[in-house]
């Protein structure tokens, strides 16, 4: 089984947000980038686990995106991918991006594609079940357990009300959910290795991007916190009744 | 022409997220002048009064077991909807099914999808902007939708829901789909108390962090929770700890909600919490230190030792209930 991990490039989770260019682009100066949690910590940790077990033959992580993420390229490869493949392209539209995801994953023959439920930057959970549509392959979404035996999977999934243990054959596309995997911090072997592993660089597919971003605002903050002290709980009530109207 | 609404039923009921997006596709519906078409499966023969009254004029009800289990022939059951109905907008809600479904419908109609609208989309022609959150709920993104289909699946909780005397026109909906059933349930894991809303849906939501100390202390979280009829949420490091389940977790990695009232005791509010819980309506923090962050984003707080505070709070909250009857 060769395993694909999709992952993408995100500022880390402390980043300053700011907007450039008339608040339609996103201000990267001075923000570090990382791999998105969800893509690291559990699809691509699961995949690295379920090839030392010997369940996969291979572990190749996919980013599509510019020459800028080099770096998260290779913390992937450091975490133990055996190659990466750079789709060079700019990552704005889901659509775009599963396309390209897709096309790569059937050219080279993958059965299990993995990522992360959503990225931190544009929270959309839509990639993964948009590639699973375009390959006609199952999806699984928010899986918080993935075990392997031979062709058939077993998952644990989140779903409304509760979680679910679900079956399903390869070929199919995966998203990872917390609980997958525990993160892992890169060993100096490992970072060292990654200088020499391969990075493929290819050129998009074909395909039209379906939305695009018109503007960015920063979501106003609450401004004063009314402080009640704790022999005037009664207020408190009061207030979210009265001037909240939530109660 | 149409906008066609997907809805779904649980525990005997059309969902609450649904009916929220019924009501959203019947503003857009008045502005393109089209009618409401709703899907439903409806395998349990629910009652579907409240999908008419929510505003739609014409339900389409299918039957069919396999779409419960795979989202793929959900997704089929859907485009064929669409196409039948000649949709031009699509909605979906973004919750755990729509987040699997909306994106693989839209792929495969080739439409473009907006994941998780805030408001309503602005209209002019056949241009469509939607805003939605972005950046982990720190900023909104107005989109462009440029494909002549438009998908948009709504944020539970983003709107009230408004039902009126309207009915709607049933009529039944199987289609012969070609996708195989490929994913097998097991076995199903209920975490659901069936007393409040799940966390996700939940209006009123009761959250506790480390500052707790330990599972053992969780009493007086579900006693104030049960006061006020909240569902209970919880910090990372006490879904880690398994001193809560991790179906409770709320923030960047777990849960995002936005509920009316969101009260948070002993969790410091760093900024991976507040990610998933910023966009709720009203904040109130219960710290026993004063420059605890989360006071910088909260609406009331106060400032003590949650041992003492919140078994107060749960007597004013039943003395407010008592006067409330
Ligand atoms: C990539 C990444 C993702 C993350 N995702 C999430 C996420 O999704 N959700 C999340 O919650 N965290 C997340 N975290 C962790 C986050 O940074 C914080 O560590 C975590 O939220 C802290 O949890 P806490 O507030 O419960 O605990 P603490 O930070 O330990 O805070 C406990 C609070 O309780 C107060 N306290 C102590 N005793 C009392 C008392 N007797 N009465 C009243 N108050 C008291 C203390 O003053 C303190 O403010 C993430 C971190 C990273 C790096």
């Amino acid at each position: 089984m060769k395993i694909l991990v999709a992952i993408s490039n995100v500022p880390d989770t402390t980043s300053k947000i700011q907007f450039t260019e008339n608040d339609t682009k996103f201000n990267s100066a001075g923000v570090t980038y990382i791999i998105n949690p969800y893509d690291e910590w559990y699809a691509l940790v699961r995949a690295l686990e379920l090839k030392e077990t010997g369940a996969a033959t291979q572990v190749t992580i996919l980013h599509v995106g510019l020459t800028d993420s080099e770096a998260t390229i290779r913390k992937g490869l450091a975490l133990g991918a055996d190659d990466a493949v750079r789709v060079d392209a700019d990552s704005s539209d889901a659509f775009f991006v599963a396309e390209q995801i897709a096309n790569y994953a059937k050219t080279n023959n993958y059965e299990l594609i993995m990522l992360g439920k959503e990225t931190i930057n544009y929270n959309g959970s839509s990639v993964g079940a948009a590639v699973a549509g375009l390959l006609d392959y199952p999806f699984i979404s928010l899986a918080t357990k993935l075990d392997a035996n031979g062709k058939t999977l077993t998952f644990e999934q989140d779903v409304d009300g509760g979680s679910q243990i679900i079956e399903c054959d390869l070929p199919l596309v995966v998203s990872a959910a917390k609980g997958m995997a525990e993160q892992r911090i890169p060993n100096m072997r490992g970072i060292m290795a990654a200088r020499t592993k391969p990075l493929t660089i290819v050129a998009p597919t074909a395909a039209q991007a379906l939305t695009s971003i018109k503007s960015f605002s920063l979501n106003p903050g609450r401004t004063t916190c009314k402080m009640i002290t704790e022999d005037n709980i009664a207020e408190l009530v009061t207030l979210l009744h009265i001037e909240a109207k939530v109660i | 022409m149409s906008v066609l609404v997907y809805t779904e039923i649980n525990k005997g009921q059309v969902k609450k997220s649904s009916l929220e997006c019924v009501n959203y596709a019947a503003h857009i519906a008045k502005q393109l002048n089209l009618p409401v078409v709703a899907l439903v499966n409806n395998t349990s023969g629910a009652p579907l009064t409240d999908i008419g009254n929510a505003g739609a004029s014409k339900i389409l009800q299918a039957n069919n077991q396999a779409a419960l289990s795979d989202n793929a022939i959900a997704s089929e059951l859907i485009e064929n909807a669409a196409k039948s109905e000649n949709a031009k907008v699509i909605i979906f809600a973004f919750d755990t099914s729509g987040k699997a479904i909306a994106p693989r419908a839209a792929a495969k109609l080739k439409a473009g999808l907006v994941a998780g609208a805030i408001d309503y989309p602005v209209i002019n022609g056949t241009s469509f902007e939607i805003k939605k959150n972005v950046f982990s709920g720190k900023a909104s993104a107005v989109y462009t939708i440029l494909s002549e289909v438009k998908v948009i699946s709504l944020l539970p909780n983003s709107f009230k829901t408004v039902l009126a005397s309207n009915s709607a026109q049933i009529v039944d909906f199987n289609p012969s789909l070609t996708t195989p059933l490929r994913i097998k349930i097991k076995e199903i894991k209920s975490n659901d108390s069936g007393e409040t809303a799940p966390l996700p849906e939940a209006e009123l939501v009761v959250s506790a962090g480390r500052g707790l100390k330990g599972p053992e202390n969780w009493g007086i979280i579900e006693e104030l929770a049960k006061s006020l009829g909240a569902t209970t949420a919880c910090s990372r490091p006490v879904a880690d700890m398994h001193w809560r389940p991790h179906h409770e977790h709320v923030g960047q990695t777990g849960l995002a909600i936005r509920p009316n009232l969101y009260i948070a005791i002993g969790i410091s509010g760093a900024i991976q919490h507040l990610a998933g819980v910023n966009g709720s309506k009203t904040i109130v923090v219960i710290n026993n230190d004063k420059e605890a962050p989360f006071f910088k984003s909260a609406d009331y707080g106060i400032v003590g030792d949650a041992f003492s505070i919140v078994p107060k709070l749960i007597e004013e909250i039943k003395k407010f209930k008592a006067n409330q009857n």
